[in-house]
């Protein structure tokens, strides 16, 4: 943020329409968790374009790193080494700084550390499976893992997640706030997964896709994936109504 | 032709998932030692101002069963109605209170449980007041987009009368799903999902 202008405009209305809908009948969770009537309209007030800010300070020196974030001293988690980078940008293009970015992710061989999760795949003693960082003033941001692996759902008979990454994005709005999943290039599963589907904009799932990034590949290392991260835009201030003791 | 706008699309939001402690309330999820406390946990510490209030509550889906496996994210103004945030030009906010708190709901009964403080009035874009409420995002497995609602307290019965965002709500047999009731320090705002009593979800 640093001694930019303070942010006290509306967000831009959200385009619901590259979103899936609540009702998305072949991710069957969603057909008993959907609202059924129609959202409420609601122009922001203070209370949709404010937010917290969280600083650098709360961040440990691994935390982006999930290769060495759960391992034992000397040890690393198991799997493809790779580097996720990118930026947040808001709608105008604009690097949104200071956004706190939480990512969760199975291990190499498709499996969450979590007291739900039942695949016989087994887990990596060294890997925990989450990860944090805020963004510079830039918008960058960038983490270290292993690849996730794909797996099997209850969903279908035979569903498979195409291997993903969990993101969750505060920026600057509690408006912005936003969970997606990050998928990598190539993968054949992405056009079958009834979650990637609930996206049915072609280009709005084809942006959720991080390619392969040889140019920022570590040689002898890890191999990197880029992927931006947009969030809602803010209308300028200039002509709008001051808010009350503005 | 005309210019192009060059505005950039919103990334596609996609569901939390089963998953989602592990990234937003870890050591909730029981994976411990990689960061000293999960964010959102403590919203007051001993020197905040204001009446301590619990909001606790349950997400219901459409067939009447809780949400176990859901995270909720809440924001809201200090005592004295100003957010703490840079986007706060109305003055300073009560600095022992961050105003934004995050809960998993306990994984066996599906209660979420909020301590904070009663927030104060804060201004519509007009500038009348709004009645003392609670903005809610609500992130679950089977839920594709996080849903916003709002908690309003049934207790301020004249602030809520003269609120505005409730008084122009066409459907007035539904503003009682944005009410929490009262029961000693605690409010109680349960949330559905689907149904009769179906909360108000709002595009904001
Ligand atoms: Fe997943």
């Amino acid at each position: 943020m640093g001694n930019a202008k303070p942010e006290t405009g509306a967000f831009f209305p959200r385009n619901r329409s590259l979103h899936p809908k609540a009702f998305t009948p072949d991710y069957k969770t969603s057909v008993v968790r959907s609202p059924q009537k129609a959202l409420l309209s609601l122009n922001d007030t203070i209370s949709e374009i404010t937010g917290p800010v969280f600083g650098h300070e709360i961040l440990g020196e691994k935390d982006n790193d999930l290769i060495l974030n759960f391992a034992r001293p000397g040890e690393s988690a198991l799997g493809e080494r790779i580097v996720v980078h990118g930026r947040v940008l808001d709608e105008r293009g604009r690097g949104v700084s200071g956004a706190l970015l939480e990512f969760w992710q199975a291990n190499a061989g498709g499996r969450y550390r979590h007291a739900k999760e039942g695949y016989i795949a087994p887990l990596d003693p060294n890997f925990g499976g989450c990860g944090r960082t805020i963004t510079d003033d830039d918008g960058y941001y960038s983490l270290r893992t292993v690849k996730p692996g794909p797996y099997p759902w209850p969903n279908g008979v035979n569903d498979w997640r195409p291997s993903h990454i969990h993101f969750s994005v505060f920026g600057h709005g509690f408006a912005q706030r936003l969970i997606t999943q990050m998928y990598f290039e190539g993968d054949p599963l992405i056009p079958l997964c009834p979650i990637a589907r609930t996206i049915t904009d072609q280009a709005a799932l084809d942006q959720l896709i991080a390619p392969l990034d040889m140019a920022n590949t570590i040689p002898m290392d890890a191999r990197a994936f880029k992927f931006d991260i947009v969030l809602r835009g803010r209308r300028s201030t200039l002509f709008e109504n001051r808010m009350e003791g503005n | 032709m005309a210019q192009q706008l060059n505005q950039l699309r919103e990334t596609a939001s996609q569901t939390a998932g089963p998953y989602v402690h592990i990234g937003c309330v870890p050591n909730f999820s029981g994976i411990s030692g990689v960061y000293d406390e999960d964010l959102g946990i403590a919203m007051v510490n001993e020197k905040t101002a204001g009446e301590r209030i619990v909001i606790e509550g349950r997400v219901f889906d459409g067939t009447g069963t809780p949400l176990k496996d859901s995270l909720i994210e809440i924001w809201q103004a200090d005592s004295q109605g100003l957010y703490n945030s840079p986007s706060e030009m109305r003055g300073t906010a009560d600095p022992n209170f961050t105003g934004w708190g995050r809960q998993a709901m306990d994984m066996d009964t599906g209660v979420f449980r909020f301590e904070t403080v009663k927030p104060g009035r804060v201004p519509f874009l007009d500038g009348r007041l709004q009645a003392p409420h609670v903005s809610l995002w609500i992130v679950a497995r089977g839920i594709n987009l996080g849903l916003n609602t709002r908690m309003y307290f049934a207790d301020e019965e004249a602030a809520n009368a003269e609120d505005p965002v409730l008084v122009r709500i066409e459907h007035q047999v539904r503003v009682p799903t944005l009410m929490a009731t009262r029961k000693g320090d605690t409010y109680h705002f349960d949330i559905y999902l689907q149904g009769e009593s179906e909360t108000i979800f709002f595009d904001i």
